[in-house]
């Protein structure tokens, strides 16, 4: 059935995935957010063991989107693959760090002998979920706004400074969604702390922390978000030429009618969910941010990616931008990966269908001193 | 393309990937077979209700958990390497290397990560039968990414099923089915995971048995024993097998690894094998420091010619004949592979001067060429060796490949008899007394380890200097950064995969000791 596509249909079709797999890594990232949270949330031991089994059992799914975001991207743009992590290369070898301290924590902070001490592997639990938020969503601010970089005829890339990516820190609005994906990731953990956890206490405080994370998201996102629309982006036209265009997300959002509004929906959606959760004391308020962030990072990825917009500029060179076009797999390897992306949906499906057995109990105190494993 | 390449960036790079994947495999092997021990043991007590299974399937699975976690930790890495210090190589095969990375991701790893959830958390909140599945999800899922990433392997070592696209200067996946299903492929996935059975097989009956010598859990370990002990000698004959089966596939895709596998600097027919080797510090050739003279050995004859391709007297090339060529067995000299390479190279970059200076004619005419059959079999085909400057660099190091491989073969002949001598003590019911046999056993667990990192070794120091072989030098394939940089990401990792390393190492051992009563 893949075979029938053009090329450019198959491209399309990839950034759609790519959209969509980023999109969930953002919303899964709530357990980053609330890693972050374990000094603030939790005021003892108790308190931190409780929230750190609630998200005990979910950390896998997102370290394994990450890995498999990486995996597709890879697959279905590897001139993006090559530029990118090899050019970034202290950018992407800091995200590797904090991911390499997380996958151990859990399973070792309660360990009997355990070498570092439990003190050091909640820290390693918090200092990925500070800097692997931000520094995802800083090196995923690159994508609107470039990096300096130059690809030679045989496309082999090369990165343009000796910052080797740290540069992307020098543009606010890069930092700018750093920071937004940080507070969103910690207002979703408190969403879920809420729906996961049986516990007064600890439900008290997420109300609290909601107000402390909810003006910052705002502020960050908002600046982000017009910020976007007021900037030059990089277009290019059907022999592939790029040149700079004003208002070039503005203009996506105008002439991507479908896409402007599943990011207006979901905006809306996280927005309603916040005001469920704070002003309504709602436990399940997820169940409206967390399509509603899905939603929003996905329309997002679209509008850098389709409609003839680089997906990766190049600020050193513009005819070395990345776009769906120029970066793409072959044909042939595009429609093979194609059938493997119809696994995507039974993967959800048994996810799901796992964590709705695992859920049926909730967590309270008494559990969380029985059963820690 | 060929620009001035900095030796010490390519050293490091490898280096660096080298620690990386080491670590890894340090982990991995273990979750590979424990997995399935575990759920063989946790099937037992599904069928029997007999709560003394359960016990024990909740111990090797706490053991696994400690050994997964780390495994996860150091495998992302490795992943990203690819872009972050290999990124040419990942240009120029991305097109092939990088489907099955991504099917890696969507197929094994989430089945793995879903279902771990209810093997731990999943005690007393799932029915029995439910988690049991979940075991068996797990056992399979990681069997099943090790089965891409050893197609990517594999790939690398026998390129198939591509063609090379001169418009966008890489290679192109033209045929899924010959990468996925490609006999080097298949080979390589057999004998790797058998061989992670065996390890673990080892391990289970190593650690029972250090019960057993402090006189502890004797119920618990000889039930142990047992499973393992089964399963260890049916997957320990089944690595034999297919590590024959490599040995094959080398001789015919890669034969300079073979030929320094097996210290074979003259090619000969009827060829002995060497069974025993102790290499001299003399050279043979001045100009290579890793040709050596063997100061002693023990050959058997004609059996490496039967190894290698079933014939006790087919002609199997040593180092020399494939460095200098051998015109009666028809074989290239290297010299004229990189005359060919270069021939391939300057007509790629002819043809991008043509596209470059819009000569849509004349590049037309120099792309036809280019993939004409015969210029692919005889030109393209030796790529890789356009950037070769010195025939010494297709050497790779003949000492630590003859020793690893024969480390890995002499410690795989041992376990097949370790396992038939623990079968026999246990129906015996020897087991507890016989002290020697319990040493041994505990013994056996490092040297499980040092086969499968030699194993490693065998397969990709023997493939250097390439990359792809024959089309992609290791010094062609390296990310344009700064030495500086690799050498700090490389002491990072060091310092922070050894400390986990340590945790990790006290953490079972101190669960080892706690035993399954805790
Ligand atoms: C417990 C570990 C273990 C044991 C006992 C053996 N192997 Fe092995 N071997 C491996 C673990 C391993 C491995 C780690 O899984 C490797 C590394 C790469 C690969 O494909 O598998 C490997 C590679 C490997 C290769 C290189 C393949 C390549 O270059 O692509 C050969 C020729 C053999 N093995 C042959 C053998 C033979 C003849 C054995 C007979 C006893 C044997 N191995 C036992
Ligand atoms: C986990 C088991 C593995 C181990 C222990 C291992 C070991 C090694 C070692 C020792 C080197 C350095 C060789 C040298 O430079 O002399 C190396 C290099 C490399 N390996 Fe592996 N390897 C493993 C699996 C893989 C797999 C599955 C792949 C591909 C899918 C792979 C791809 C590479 C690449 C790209 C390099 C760098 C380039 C080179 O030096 O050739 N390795 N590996
Ligand atoms: C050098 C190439 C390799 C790369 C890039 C790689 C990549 C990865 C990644 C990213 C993970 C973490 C997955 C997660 O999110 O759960 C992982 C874990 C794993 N890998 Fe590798 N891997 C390599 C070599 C191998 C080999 C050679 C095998 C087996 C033959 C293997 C088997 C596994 C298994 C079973 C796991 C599960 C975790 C564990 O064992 O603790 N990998 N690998």
């Amino acid at each position: 059935m893949f075979e029938t596509l053009s090329h450019l249909a198959l491209q399309q079709y990839w950034w759609v995935i790519i959209s969509l797999l980023a999109a969930l890594l953002v919303f899964m990232m709530f357990v980053q957010g609330g890693q972050s949270l374990i000094y603030n949330l939790a005021k003892n031991d108790e308190d931190r063991d409780i929230l750190l089994m609630s998200i005990g059992t979910k950390w896998e799914i997102t370290f394994t989107t990450l890995v498999t975001f990486g995996g597709a991207f890879f697959a279905s743009f590897p001139l993006f693959y090559s530029t990118s992590f090899g050019g970034a290369y202290w950018v992407w070898m800091a995200i590797l760090f904090c991911f390499v301290i997380q996958a151990v924590s859990y399973s070792y902070r309660k360990s009997p002998a355990n070498f570092l001490g439990q003190k050091t592997f909640d820290a390693f639990l918090f200092i990925n979920g500070l800097g692997g938020t931000i520094l995802i969503g800083t090196a995923v601010g690159t994508f609107f706004n470039g990096a300096m970089f130059s690809v030679n005829e045989m496309n082999f890339s090369k990165w343009e400074t000796p910052y080797g990516g740290l540069e992307a820190v020098l543009n606010y609005h890069n930092v700018a969604l750093g920071l937004a994906i940080f507070f969103l990731a910690r207002i979703i953990a408190l969403m879920y702390f809420r729906i996961s956890i049986d516990d007064k206490v600890i439900f008290d405080r997420t109300k609290k922390h909601l107000a402390i994370n909810v003006i910052p998201f705002l502020v960050f996102f908002l600046l982000f978000v017009i910020a976007l629309m007021f900037k030059p982006g990089y277009a290019y036209d059907a022999q592939g030429f790029v040149k700079v265009e004003p208002y070039k997300y503005l203009h996506n959002l105008l002439e991507l009618p479908v896409v402007t509004v599943v990011f207006l929906g979901g905006v809306v959606a996280v927005l309603w969910g916040i005001f469920t959760a704070y002003f309504k004391d709602s436990k399940k308020s997820i169940w409206v941010a967390g399509p509603g962030v899905v939603a929003t990072v996905f329309a997002l990825f679209l509008f850098t990616g389709l409609n003839n917009t680089s997906f990766y500029p190049s600020t050193f060179d513009a005819q070395s931008s990345l776009t769906i076009v120029n970066a793409s797999s072959s044909k042939f390897t595009l429609t093979a990966m194609s059938y493997v992306s119809l696994f995507v949906p039974f993967v959800m499906a048994y996810i799901w269908y796992v964590w709705k057995q695992l859920s049926k109990t909730t967590i309270d105190r008494e559990l969380a001193k029985n059963d820690y494993h | 393309m060929i620009e001035s390449v900095d030796m010490s960036l390519v050293d490091w790079s490898r280096a660096q990937f080298a620690l990386t994947a080491m670590y890894h495999w340090i982990f991995v092997p273990l979750t590979l077979g424990l997995t399935f021990i575990i759920a063989i043991m946790e099937t037992i007590y599904v069928k029997t209700g007999n709560p003394e299974w359960g016990k024990i399937t909740r111990f090797w699975m706490k053991l696994f958990g400690i050994n997964f976690a780390i495994g996860v930790a150091t495998g992302i890495i490795l992943e990203f390497e690819f872009g972050t210090n290999w990124s040419k190589y990942s240009w120029f095969v991305g097109d092939i290397f990088g489907a099955p990375l991504a099917i890696e991701g969507i197929m094994a790893f989430f089945l793995e990560s879903t279902f771990i959830a209810v093997m731990f958390f999943g005690w007393g909140k799932v029915s029995k039968k439910f988690h049991l599945v979940s075991t068996w999800l797990v056992a399979v899922g990681s069997n099943l990414s090790a089965l891409w990433i050893l197609v990517a392997n594999a790939w690398m070592q026998k390129p198939v099923g591509m063609q090379f696209n001169p418009e966008t200067a890489r290679n192109e996946m033209v045929n899924f089915w010959e990468v996925a299903l490609s006999p080097t492929a298949v080979n390589k996935f057999l004998h790797t995971i058998s061989s992670a059975y065996v390890l673990s097989a080892v391990f289970v009956i190593g650690v029972s048995a250090w019960y057993l010598l402090k006189n502890r859990e004797l119920v618990f370990a000889r039930k142990s024993i047992i499973v393992a002990a089964i399963f260890g000698f049916l997957t320990s004959v089944y690595t034999i097998g297919t590590g024959d089966g490599s040995a094959r596939h080398v001789a015919k895709d890669q034969p300079m690894k073979f030929a320094a596998m097996e210290g074979l600097y003259n090619g000969q027919e009827g060829a002995g094998l060497v069974a025993l080797g102790v290499f001299s510090s003399s050279e043979t050739d001045p100009k290579n420091e890793n040709l050596k003279d063997f100061a002693m050995k023990i050959e058997i004859p004609n059996i490496l010619s039967y190894m290698a391709f079933m014939d006790w007297n087919a002609f199997v090339p040593g180092i020399h004949d494939l460095i200098d060529g051998n015109e009666k067995q028809g074989i290239m000299s290297a010299n004229e592979k990189i005359e060919r390479g270069k021939v391939a190279l300057a007509k790629l970059k002819a043809f991008k001067e043509a596209r470059k200076s819009g000569d849509k004619e004349l590049a037309e005419k120099l792309k036809t060429e280019f993939l004409a059959k015969n210029f692919q079999d005889n030109y393209f085909k030796y790529f890789g060796y356009a950037y070769i400057t010195d025939t010494n660099q297709l050497i790779p190091n003949v000492p630590l490949l003859f020793y690893s491989f024969h480390i890995m073969v002499g410690i795989g002949m041992f376990f097949m008899f370790l396992f038939i001598y623990a079968l026999y003590l246990i129906i015996r019911k020897k087991a507890i007394k016989h002290k020697l046999f319990l040493r041994v056993a505990i013994w056996s667990i490092p040297l499980a380890y040092l086969a499968s990192q030699a194993g490693w070794i065998v397969a990709e120091v023997g493939r250097q200097p390439w990359v792809i072989q024959d089309l992609m030098p290791t010094m062609a394939a390296v990310s344009h950064i700064s030495t500086g940089a690799v050498q700090t990401t490389f002491w990072l990792f060091t310092i922070i995969f050894t400390t986990l390393l340590i945790a990790e190492l006290r953490i079972m051992f101190r669960q080892i000791k706690n035993g399954p009563n805790s």
